[in-house]
């Protein structure tokens, strides 16, 4: 582990996930929040410029959830990095809450945009990062799509343009965790050879475990000149949870008090199998 | 750009979708935030000069209009103003959804201007008329819709729109030539209809290309003895309800008039305003019927539906009666 402040800005998140999830008593979409979280540490953790106490700095990274429904991998992170404040987060999904299953753009909280609808974010992160080109302006736009928000063809009319303009300040990461709503990707609308269409786009394309650190890390901080960066991140839905793991029913779903209680175990067994290997890899 | 007899002729013979392109061109240099994007329109839509002389003031994001107003939306969270432009259907409902999101939901700065709305695309036929752009538009929250009556108009409606700091949807209606209303230099206030003329026995609210044919229309009962009121909302919301008030207080049978389907535009408008009140007046909507125009030249086309002076008029005064 090169990066302990990120793995551990993971587990904190993984935790908070699985806190919240339970405790808003709602049905949440935590397989793919999961599937986002370790891209999500590392952004937050070591890729993206921004100040906890003055979100609305002009000089930040932009940052746009283009998969909306993906907020309980990000709320966590904007409270792990310290932008949201503890009760402030405590409020998701509660009546009148600024946080709730989707994004709402409300700068002071660190959110950009207001998405929810696939296949918006994208486009509007070539126009964030057209106007930094325009303005002369040193910071990067970042926007995670999830796989099966490639179905939307304005993702790839995004994905034309930003090429064509040669956005090198602007950066897609997509969650590549192979399933969407109705069940795995493949039995619904294929996207294989997501790395060959983002290079076939005109975009520089890096294709990562998007749950091993080192090799995100390596992927964000990787130069790009000329053209915008993919990062093709092969995650798995339901990321550090066993029971949760490769499991669409917690695509959109609730925890009990018992599968709260087996979910924390998890993450637990789960961290400690990580902390074994490291030591035993070194 | 000075507004004289002089000019607006000239202005006429291009048509607003012509004129938009000089009057953005005009007022470039004092709006230094100010972007123009199409979707391989440019050309179409009299932007070649402001693409040659403004190149980094322009960009054409190809034939893709979706992810065009998502860009827009972008530019404009970082401070620009930003005009995209498209044929009616493809800006307003092709688009719509990001519409929604980005003007709407967000109330981003992004003026939404779609050119040759109604049925000025002639023989290119129902696929690029604006028939339902108003109605899909106005039923979005957070938007401004205008619709100027004349290249005059047009002028007024884009400098305006150049300073005002919100979404809009600017709908620009008329083929070439387009009938003059306004030969002077008037005062307009967005959300300020306009009376243009003053009559006892009926009230006409007309937007975009139906202003000038209200006024034929009027002159023509004039000869029946029946003076009409003639109004020139241009901006459809948010509605001068001030105005509407004053014409209900007045009492005559109320007629809107629009280059648009009877469904959802200036005539819903109105409709929606007056429905509640006590006092009661009637109103009868002119515009489009709930259905795909039988295409011919505009022309051709505004006298098969009944959109010029003479059946306006003969509509107008049945109505009259009517309503007695």
């Amino acid at each position: 582990m090169s990066y302990p402040h990120i793995t551990a800005f993971a587990r904190n998140m993984r935790r908070t996930i699985v806190e919240i999830s339970y405790s808003c008593g709602t049905s949440t979409h935590i397989g793919g929040a999961l599937s986002m979280t370790d891209v999500m540490s590392v952004l937050y953790g070591h890729v993206l410029r921004f100040q906890a106490d003055n979100p609305r700095w002009d000089g930040r990274d932009r940052f746009i959830l283009s998969k909306g429904h993906g907020v309980l991998g990000y709320f966590p992170a904007l409270l792990h990095a310290g932008i949201i404040d503890a009760a402030t987060f405590a409020t998701f999904q509660q009546n009148g809450s600024h946080l709730i299953a989707h994004p709402v753009m409300n700068l002071d909280l660190g959110i950009e945009s207001s998405n929810g609808s696939l296949g918006h974010g994208i486009s509007m992160a070539v126009g964030v990062a057209l106007a930094a080109k325009k303005q002369q302006k040193s910071h990067r736009t970042y926007a995670l799509l999830g796989d099966g928000e490639t179905n939307e063809g304005s993702v790839w009319e995004a994905a034309m343009l930003a090429s064509h303009l040669q956005l090198d300040n602007l950066t897609a990461i997509i969650d590549y965790n192979k399933m969407q709503n109705d069940g795995a990707g493949a039995d619904i609308l294929h996207v294989p050879n997501m790395a060959e269409r983002f290079a076939a786009f005109g975009w520089q394309v890096h294709e990562v475990d998007g749950h091993d650190i080192d090799a995100l890390v390596a992927a964000f901080d990787a130069p790009c000149s000329g053209k915008p960066k993919a990062i093709v991140a092969h995650t798995i839905k339901g990321k550090g949870i066993a029971f949760m793991e490769n499991d669409n029913s917690w695509h959109h779903n609730r925890l009990t008090a018992s599968s709260y209680e087996q979910a924390l175990q998890a993450l637990a067994a789960a961290e400690h199998a990580a902390d074994a290997g490291a030591h035993h890899g070194n | 750009m000075e507004i004289n007899a002089k000019n607006v002729r000239q202005w006429s013979r291009l048509g607003s979708r012509g004129f938009f392109g000089q009057v953005i061109l005009e007022i470039a240099p004092e709006h230094a935030n100010l972007l123009v994007m199409s979707a391989d329109l440019g050309s179409s839509s009299g932007l070649e000069r402001f693409r040659k002389t403004y190149p980094d003031q322009f960009v054409n994001a190809g034939i893709a209009e979706q992810n065009m107003v998502g860009v827009a939306a972008g530019l404009a969270k970082e401070g620009f103003n930003v005009f995209v432009t498209s044929f009616a259907p493809f800006i307003s409902m092709r688009a719509a959804e990001q519409v929604r999101m980005n003007l709407g939901y967000m109330h981003l700065n992004v003026k939404a201007v779609s050119i040759g709305s109604g049925i000025a695309m002639g023989f290119l036929g129902n696929s690029h008329f604006g028939l339902e752009d108003m109605a899909v538009m106005r039923a979005i929250p957070g938007l401004t819709v205008v619709s100027p009556a004349d290249c005059a108009e047009v002028l007024k409606v884009v400098e305006a729109a150049a300073r005002f700091d919100g979404p809009m949807y600017i709908r620009l209606t008329g083929a070439a030539n387009t009938p003059i209303v306004y030969e002077d230099d008037y005062p307009f206030e967005l959300g300020k209809g306009q009376v243009l003329r003053e009559g006892e026995h009926v009230s006409i609210v007309a937007c975009g290309s139906m202003v000038y044919h209200s006024l034929r229309a009027a002159e023509l009962l004039a000869e029946q003895g029946i003076h009409a009121t003639v109004v020139n909302m241009h901006t459809i919301k948010p509605l001068d309800s001030a105005l509407l008030d004053q014409l209900l207080q007045r009492g005559a049978p109320l007629v809107t008039v629009e280059e648009h389907t009877v469904i959802g535009g200036l005539g819903s408008a109105v409709a929606e305003y007056l429905a509640p009140k006590r006092q009661k007046v009637p109103q009868l909507a002119i515009g489009l019927p709930d259905a795909y125009i039988d295409t011919g030249d505009y022309n051709y086309m505004l006298e098969q539906q009944g959109l010029t002076a003479a059946p306006l008029a003969a509509k107008i005064a049945e109505f009259i009666r009517r309503s007695d």
